[in-house]
């Protein structure tokens, strides 16, 4: 039996599953609730200084009927007094000794951090989290990403933090810079013990287009927000993969961005995360959804014969390689099931369109199986990804498995394209049509 | 029993949040089947598209550009054997887009706000005049009318919209509904209509074609067949079209008799079944000539008689309505198909008691007005020949679409064949 507890840079926590800094961490009477139903920890709200907050705060996107695949917010930190934070806090972790609590902060001057630091450490939390990652509202007031993009500046802070510290400190990473493991490695040098990521991702959610403004609205106007919510995990995923893989960082990491299932949990642990964080799902659907991820976890970790979160941490880092080492020799093709084909021709089109015209349509029009022209299809998925039906299309292998050569191998032998009309370019191999026939009709 | 409730719309007007998790199912099939389904070809992907994307007015002029009646052919098409019976999401038994009811989400919103559907050009000084204010009739005009043809329509009674008012059973439309689109069309487009007016004689169609440069038939079908076995003019006993009409006119509020006998096995049957039982009978047989799986009734609408409870016999043929005065039951004979010939197995007579008969066994042609157009071809079922490329019938002059020429089809189909015969006329004319 899978066992779920992990120690994550010295923080203990029954389960991988913590509450991200968010309106679900907000009091602890929220945070209480969520451990009563099976959350391992939770990060709590953004301490600091307390902030007044505009209403409304929140925007979504929509996609085809399902509501809130991506959500944006203006809200800022607590808005409520440090001292009442700290009480209850307290309080959370005599009923929960051994679920995790950690404080999110942001202040501003040394004394301040010096001071907050010591004040959550007194009320007891297990380890904290430096906010540096906030795109809204904080960071115009130098705080939030504003620490977060200048590396120097979080290495500063980070050390202030370091001075005081006497539980692990995670320095909490903004996706709003180039390149991610620049922060994280200054996190490592001013000697953080963890990092996580993402924060939200500076954003404009959309327009109201009648009358101008965009979302959230507040009174007449708008401002940018951070994005998070599913829309968000590839991004997310891409960053925890790149501070993970990078020699310089080398620090636990706890993964957060979108996650709203065990899959997407476990994805984030397979790229090197060890506790995940989750916080927009519990806004949409509630505390609850941790009966799934538990549950869910474990039916994974049995079936894959792993007893602890330990053994699979970043096991999918070493498949994920550059570009250039890749192999070019291995070669799939589109197969249709055509048992399962309901004729919806929405592969015809989408190959016809947006791809390499590989698909073709049965000259009886009452047959609407479509067929794959393999001379043509660079193996590029589409089809099968926007295919309705469940393994309709799969992508089938059709090399031998025994070439491999690399593009890295290939600039070494001198044999890639260097011109712009070089007979080693890839595309030659497939027939592209004559422009003039796209209007025959 | 609550009759009001019996007869509620069985395809009711979807809300917002309804219309856009339907219209988020759709795939945008490549050619799709639903449009290739639809008699009038409405580019169904792009209309749900569009109520997916919150502009319900491109949505409802996507619709009447292919079909002048969208709002009754979404609520009164068999959608289950057109576009939904064709939506791919049959094959995983996944539920059919509910299309008819995305349409007419779109197409009453159209109505209820006078969309402005069409700029209609100035007039090209020509006239058409059109027999008929059906669904055939009020299609071909607005055709018409799009093209700056002044168009008369000329209707026997008085009222719009043919058997999609006084014959399509209540339940799937309402008299309301039906007239309100006729009215929109009407203002949007342009057309006369002068009610009673029957256009029967030789004089009638001498005066039309002189004073107009064509003329549309779409005077549909008459009254109910005869069924020609003794008894048949009993009180009681009744044919379908007339029963249904006056329920459609006259709306019954108390059940009306106890035990109903239906004869026939075709769609217009089962309405009358379905109907019968909602408006309270005690019992309804439905009395079919041949086997059950040879009803020309659509699946669904037999279906909907046994929802409303009605009963059916299968392979029985009525030989005398019995009673006094009054229709108190049916003599029947059983049947057998031998050789695909129906033959009356002898001796197996038996009556069935009952105290109404409707007769839904077809109607008849209305060749006797017909046979005053000169060279105008009638094929040996009684139907008006036509190009079916243009409506033009054997009489240049003349066109025709709807019942008259296809024998008894759907709404949708005398929509498709008006707007035909409305650009065959403009082609004509203008050649």
């Amino acid at each position: 039996m899978a066992n779920l507890n992990i120690n994550f840079a010295g923080i203990k926590s029954p389960n991988p599953f913590w509450l991200a800094s968010g309106p679900p961490t907000n009091s602890g009477y929220q945070i209480m609730k969520a451990f009563d139903q099976g959350w391992g920890g939770a990060v709590w709200k953004t301490l600091g200084v307390p902030v007044v907050n505009v209403s409304s705060r929140y925007g979504a996107i929509n996609h085809r009927g399902n509501k809130m695949v991506g959500l944006n917010n203006i809200e800022l930190i607590t808005d409520r007094r440090l001292s009442d934070n700290l009480r209850e806090m307290e309080e959370v972790k005599k009923h929960f000794p051994d679920h995790a609590v950690i404080a999110s902060l942001m202040v501003q001057s040394k004394t301040e951090w010096h001071q907050i630091v010591k004040d959550v450490q007194n009320a007891g939390a297990d380890g904290i989290e430096l906010n540096f990652g906030c795109p809204h509202g904080m960071c115009e007031r130098g705080m939030g990403s504003a620490v977060g993009q200048e590396p120097e500046v979080l290495e500063l802070l980070t050390g202030w933090v370091m001075d005081v510290a006497k539980v692990p400190v995670i320095v909490k990473l903004t996706p709003n810079i180039s390149d991610i493991t620049v922060p994280a490695q200054a996190a490592r040098r001013a000697g953080a013990d963890a990092i996580s990521l993402i924060n939200t991702i500076q954003s404009l959610i959309g327009i109201d287009i009648d009358k101008f403004i965009a979302y959230p609205v507040v009174e007449n106007h708008s401002t940018n927000g951070g994005y998070c919510g599913p829309a968000v995990k590839p991004i997310a995923l891409n960053m925890v993969k790149n501070c993970a893989q990078n020699p310089y960082v080398q620090l636990p990491i706890s993964g957060i961005g979108g996650i709203e299932n065990w899959r997407d949990a476990v994805e984030f642990i397979l790229l090197g995360s060890t506790s995940v964080q989750i916080c927009t799902a519990v806004m949409h659907y509630g505390f609850g959804i941790i009966r799934e991820l538990t549950a869910g976890l474990e039916q994974y970790m049995d079936s894959h014969g792993f007893a602890t979160i330990d053994q699979f941490v970043g096991k999918a880092l070493p498949n994920i390689k550059d570009w250039a080492d890749l192999n070019l020799k291995y070669s799939v093709k589109a197969s249709i099931d055509e048992d399962k084909c309901i004729g919806c021709q929405l592969c015809y089109t989408a190959c016809e369109d947006g791809a390499h015209q590989a698909i073709d349509l049965n000259d009886d029009k009452s047959i609407r199986i479509p067929k794959i022209n393999e001379e043509n299809c660079v193996g590029c998925n589409l089809c099968s990804l926007i295919c309705p039906v469940e393994n309709c299309i799969t992508m089938v292998r059709k090399d031998d498995g025994k070439q491999h050569i690399t593009w890295k191998q290939r600039t070494e032998a001198d044999n890639i394209p260097l011109i712009f009309d070089d007979e080693l370019a890839g595309g030659l191999s497939h027939a592209v049509r004559k422009p003039i026939d796209a209007l025959k009709k | 029993m609550d009759i009001e409730k019996n007869f509620a719309q069985i395809k009711p007007l979807m809300n917002s949040s309804e219309a856009y998790y339907e219209s988020s199912r759709c795939l945008f099939c490549y050619d799709a089947p639903c449009t290739i389904a639809c008699p009038t070809a409405i580019d169904i992907p792009l209309f749900i598209r569009q109520i997916n994307s919150e502009n319900i007015i491109g949505a409802a002029k996507t619709i009447y550009e292919s079909n002048y009646l969208g709002n009754t052919c979404g609520k009164v098409c068999p959608t289950e054997v057109l576009c939904e019976g064709a939506c791919v999401f049959n094959k995983l038994n996944i539920p059919a887009i509910d299309i008819g009811r995305l349409q007419n989400y779109a197409t009453n919103n159209a109505i209820l706000t006078k969309l402005n559907l069409v700029e209609i050009p100035d007039s090209i000084g020509k006239s058409i005049a059109i027999i008929g204010a059906g669904p055939a009739g009020i299609s071909c005009a607005c055709q018409l009318r799009s093209e700056g043809y002044k168009v008369d329509i000329f209707e026997a009674r008085n009222n719009p919209s043919g058997l999609a008012l006084h014959g399509v059973a209540p339940y799937k439309i309402t008299n309301e509904e039906v007239l309100m689109e006729v009215e929109f069309l009407r203002e949007q487009f342009g057309f006369n209509v002068f009610y009673n007016q029957r256009v029967e004689n030789k004089e009638d169609m001498e005066y039309l074609e002189s004073k107009y440069g064509a003329i549309f038939l779409g005077i549909g079908l008459g009254g109910s067949t005869a069924i020609k076995i003794r008894g048949e003019n009993k009180q009681n006993c009744f044919g379908a079209t007339e029963f249904i009409e006056q329920i459609k006119i006259e709306p019954i509020v108390e059940p009306f008799a106890k035990k109903v006998i239906v004869l026939g096995g075709g769609n217009t049957a089962m309405d009358v079944a379905t109907e019968s039982a909602k408006l309270g009978a005690e019992k309804v047989i439905l009395a079919y000539r041949r086997t059950k799986s040879e009803m020309k009734a659509y699946y669904f609408e037999y279906d909907l008689t046994k929802d409303a409870g009605a009963e059916s016999v299968f392979n029985v043929a009525p030989i005398e309505i019995v009673g006094k005065n009054s229709a108190e039951g049916v003599k029947f004979i059983r049947t057998e198909t031998i050789d695909g010939k129906l033959e009356y197995i002898s001796s197996s007579e038996f009556v069935i008691a009952c105290d109404l008969v409707v007769k839904a066994t077809g109607q008849v042609k209305q060749t006797s007005m017909l046979t005053n157009i000169s060279g105008l071809k009638i094929d040996k079922s009684g139907q008006i020949s036509v190009n079916l490329s243009s409506g033009q019938t054997s009489n240049p002059k003349y066109f025709a679409g709807g019942d008259v020429v296809n024998g008894g089809k759907e709404v949708v189909n005398a929509v498709f064949e008006g707007k035909i015969a409305g650009k065959g006329i403009h082609e004509f004319l203008c050649k």
